[in-house]
């Protein structure tokens, strides 16, 4: 169905090509995962299919892609909008018109389907992505899963035999994410559409592929294969994989239902009796349960019975009609992580930005440090709390990395350099005169992280920080935050990433509809969740094993 | 019809208010051109008169069908409030520019006298202060009056069909132009939601989140990130097919042009006509032919794009109704102001009160009709 031969795509400017080699074949009716740490070309790759690279893209495409037949050289995007579908990163970048319905119909009428046929399938899509009850809404009051799935539903209409889609899931909750990718399990088995699709979280689509093309970076050639023989030289995998690595399986396990068996047919589950996972201590035992259990990692820092450095009573917050959060109680202690969970639109960002003073309290009190944030003077509140919101970019102003942290300097008053220093630790061999927009997804967040620390906030919030980001980059801010939580500072993350808040968070609290619907240790609440568990804790439960970092150190 | 309308539109919010939403259509909207063609229409009826006690009564009408007719949960239906708002403005400065700048209208009944201010002898013929007539505030009431009443005629058409509906229904070789505008409708408000946004994150930065200052400060990333958005929506209609055309002979395509462009200006010409008191007799006939020349030139040119409509809003009896109940009412008043100048345009010079001429006023009330035939929807 698609064919790419010999290809490689250099951008204009670019002194080496953006991917060289991709040479493989996506047969008709199969679910095609491209996999690769970030920068590797994967959207390249996508936009390729559908021909906006290189029409609208610019650069120089070499070798022949072809799709149904057609060579992407000689049709233009427009003309190849009746067999390719394509959805981007950000669905609200993709829709042309205001309400449900019109946007479904909007790709059929430029193609010049007649009016019968549209109002069909119109139907049938409201029906197959569950949208019915939300055909006349205007798309801004949507939630993002009901967006990606108008935006997938908009390029089905007019029945493409390919869909290409650039991480479907990656600002989703976990239930919304399992919606979308049943959706495009029925569209492939049903229906027999062909989907090429890029996802950094691979926990959630691994096991949906039929087969995997592995990007690996560094100029060298795509691999191309079955899940198992491409997860076995990635160096992307999700935990259900490395702990069969771990393990020792072969061939390495896909879904946490293989897992689970290997675990008992393998004898790691009798491995493991008798050894407790190590417990992440935190200063604030209140919430610990942790008498008996070994303490771990020492915290190091005589913040025991400090006082909460953040704390919420009763908070309402209403917006328009809404009630965005209702009733919340949270506290915050000196060296404790914590996670906030939940649907999208749960009221997690509203939690964050009242903390920092963005929002204002409709009753109730918050305090951060003695402090009423939205009552502070801006310059003040830096030095009490810091968030880095979900857009990174939007913290950062000037041009070049080295103005920007002068720039912080000033703001936060501290010393010159500073910020600097903490850039350097944080990302290693960034130039001073780099423009903000030119770094990686993850290099971006860590220059705003290093702003933000650089007034030395005791509470750090961060919203949604692992959007966008690769395993690697991932590892890399585990790394910055459990130092950074060692060190005193207490951190609060709003996020969809279960495995994250597996590997960080001393708590969790889970928010529904505005409301805390449960606040306590990780191992307790994720546990007892079937969404939100990680999937080493669905492997090897009823044990309380969270991450395969765990299961390592006890195995060691 | 025995139930008189308030009754009847009382009836129907209290049974909307009780009853569950219904699933399905009842009815599909009326063609968002018919409104559009009302509203005009009572404008052009409004810029016939100046009879303050006509154009009040035309105002009622327009806010009676608005209150009845409008969908209540869509976003464009709040906006005839701000359309009014601008209209009482509107007519605010027209009266504060007759008493600080004086008027040309002779009058003998002077109300209260303003310092003038001397200027110099090159600033003849302008006047700063000096005695206020009541003529002169009347002519300016009168005058401020009508311009207002025109804007609250806008404001009814924007509040009772969606523009960008309004667009949707434009013949297909207006197509590409009309996406373009709906989609420049839709960035506005993203726009504002990223000004926001960006100065919110100053917050965070530890600078002010107020003030001037802040806001040229956010401008270059706001206009960065909307220039991104914009380059990716083009890229994903260019995916979606946006601009697929047929091909069409060159002959064709010539004659499109000249129909088109031959017809816009006959439209502008008969327009122009139509509104100065000079050009009435040319003005009709000229604005006709100018119009068939657009519209044969537009449907010469739907034949270069191969799209195709998803559920047009259907040209109906209602529709029918709704533009021939404003066309009346136009027709009617322009009629009046041939055969009876007088009571259309009540003295100033000397100043008498204004009395409702009759059967003008029986007219006017003709643009009730769509609040009897459309149907207030169940909210």
């Amino acid at each position: 169905m698609i064919r790419f031969e010999d290809v490689s795509v250099t951008y204009e400017g670019a002194a080496r090509p953006a991917v060289r080699g991709v040479d493989f074949e996506v047969p008709e009716g199969e679910l095609v995962l491209l996999v690769g740490p970030s920068g590797t070309g994967k959207s390249t790759v996508l936009n390729s299919v559908s021909g906006l690279v290189p029409h609208f893209t610019g650069g120089t495409l070499r070798g022949r892609v072809t799709v149904a037949g057609r060579d992407t050289r000689t049709h233009r995007p427009r003309e190849l909008a009746d067999v390719v579908g394509t959805v981007g990163q950000d669905p609200l970048a993709h829709f042309v018109t205001d309400t449900v319905e019109d946007e479904l119909a909007y790709g059929m009428e430029s193609l010049g389907i007649a009016p019968a046929v549209m109002r069909r399938r119109v139907e049938e899509t409201l029906d197959l992505l569950g949208l019915a009850e939300l055909r006349d809404r205007a798309i801004a009051t949507l939630s993002g899963g009901q967006r990606q799935r108008v935006a997938i539903g908009s390029v089905l209409t007019p029945h493409p035999a390919v869909l290409v889609l650039d991480e479907p899931t990656s600002a989703l909750d976990p239930a919304a994410a399992e919606e979308v990718l049943a959706v495009l399990q029925r569209l492939v088995h049903d229906l027999g559409t062909t989907v090429l699709l890029a996802e950094h979280r691979l926990e959630r689509v691994v096991q949906y592929a039929d087969r995997v093309v592995l990007l690996p970076g560094d100029g060298a050639a795509p691999v191309c294969g079955t899940p198992a023989e491409v997860m076995a030289v990635s160096p992307v995998c999700p935990p259900v994989v490395e702990l069969g690595r771990l393990a020792g399986w072969s061939p390495l396990p896909m879904t946490v239902r293989d897992a689970r068996r290997r675990a008992t047919a393998a004898g790691l589950r009798e491995r493991l009796a008798g050894r407790v996972p190590e417990q992440r201590s935190t200063a604030d035992h209140a919430v610990g349960h942790a008498a008996g259990h070994p303490a771990g990692h020492a915290v190091g820092h005589a913040v025991g019975h400090a006082a909460p450095l953040a704390e919420v009573r009763s908070l309402a917050v209403r917006r328009g009609r809404v009630d965005a959060l209702c009733g919340v109680d949270l506290t915050v202690a000196p060296g404790e992580t914590v996670a906030l969970m939940g649907r999208n639109g749960a009221g997690k960002s509203t939690l964050l930005g009242a903390l920092v003073g963005l929002v204002e309290p409709g009753s109730g009190t918050v305090r951060v440090g003695g402090a009423v944030p939205h009552r502070t003077r801006p310059r003040d509140l830096v030095r009490l709390v810091g968030l880095v919101p979900q857009e990174p970019r939007d913290l950062l102003y000037a041009d070049t990395v080295g103005a920007e942290c002068a720039a912080a300097d000033r703001d936060a008053g501290a010393a010159p350099g500073t910020c600097r220093g903490l850039v350097s630790g944080l990302l290693p061999g960034v130039a001073d005169g780099t423009h903000p927009r030119d770094l990686s997804e993850g290099q971006r967040l860590a220059l705003a992280l290093a702003v933000v620390l650089t007034a030395r906030p005791p509470l750090l919030l961060l919203d949604e920080p692992t959007r966008g980001l690769d395993y690697a980059a991932k590892a890399r801010l585990v790394g910055v935050l459990r130092g950074l939580a060692a060190d005193g500072h207490a951190i609060v993350l709003a996020t969809h990433d279960v495995e994250l808040a597996a590997e960080l968070a001393h708590r969790v609290v889970l928010l529904a509809e505005g409301e805390v619907i449960a606040d306590g240790p990780t191992d307790d609440i994720v546990v007892s969740s079937p969404s939100f568990a990680p999937q080493v804790t669905k492997i090897l439960a009823p044990e309380r094993w969270l991450t395969v970092a765990q299961v390592r150190e006890a195995l060691a | 019809m025995g139930v008189p309308p308030l009754e009847r539109s009382r009836e129907w919010g209290r049974v909307g208010a009780a009853a569950p939403r219904k699933r399905g259509r009842v009815k599909p909207p009326v063609h968002p051109g018919a409104w559009w063609l009302w509203s005009l229409s009572l404008g052009v009826a409004a810029s016939r008169t100046t009879n303050p006690l006509l154009l009040a009564l035309l105002v009622t009408v327009t806010a009676y069908v608005v209150a009845v007719c409008r969908t209540r949960s869509a976003p464009w239906s709040r906006s005839y409030a701000a359309f009014a708002r601008l209209a009482l403005a509107v007519l605010l400065v027209r009266l504060a520019f007759t008493v600080v700048l004086g008027s040309p209208v002779p009058g003998a009944h002077t109300l209260f006298a303003l310092p003038e201010v001397p200027l110099p002898h090159w600033a003849q013929g302008i006047r700063l202060g000096g005695r206020v007539t009541a003529e002169a505030l009347v002519f300016a009431l009168y005058d401020g009056l009508r311009i207002a009443t025109l804007l609250v005629c806008v404001g009814a058409a924007n509040a009772l069909a969606s523009p960008a509906r309004l667009l949707k229904s434009l013949p297909g070789a207006l197509y590409e132009l009309g996406v373009a505008v709906v989609v420049a409708l839709t960035f506005a408000p993203h726009l504002v939601a990223d000004v926001q946004r960006l100065r919110a994150a100053r917050r965070l930065r530890g600078r002010p989140d107020s003030g001037i200052r802040g806001l040229l400060q956010v401008g270059l990333p706001v206009l960065e990130g909307a220039l991104e958005r914009s380059v990716a929506l083009a890229a994903a209609m260019d995916a979606r097919g946006y601009g697929r055309s047929a091909d069409v002979p060159d002959r064709v395509r010539r004659t499109t042009a000249a129909l088109t462009l031959g017809g816009l200006l006959g439209i502008c010409a008969g327009l122009y006509g139509l509104l100065t008191t000079e050009g009435g007799g040319y003005g009709l006939p000229v604005l006709l032919a100018g119009a068939a020349a657009a519209l044969a030139g537009l449907r010469l040119g739907g034949r270069r794009s191969p799209r195709t409509r998803y559920r047009p809003d259907p040209w109906d009896a209602r529709a029918w109704l709704v533009s021939g109940a404003g066309a009346a009412v136009a027709a009617l008043l322009t009629l009046a102001s041939v055969r009876a100048p007088d009571a259309l345009h009540p003295g100033v010079v000397p100043l008498v009160a204004p009395t409702l001429p009759l059967w003008p006023a029986a007219a006017v009330l003709l643009g009730l009709l769509p609040a009897l035939v459309v149907p207030k929807e169940p909210s």
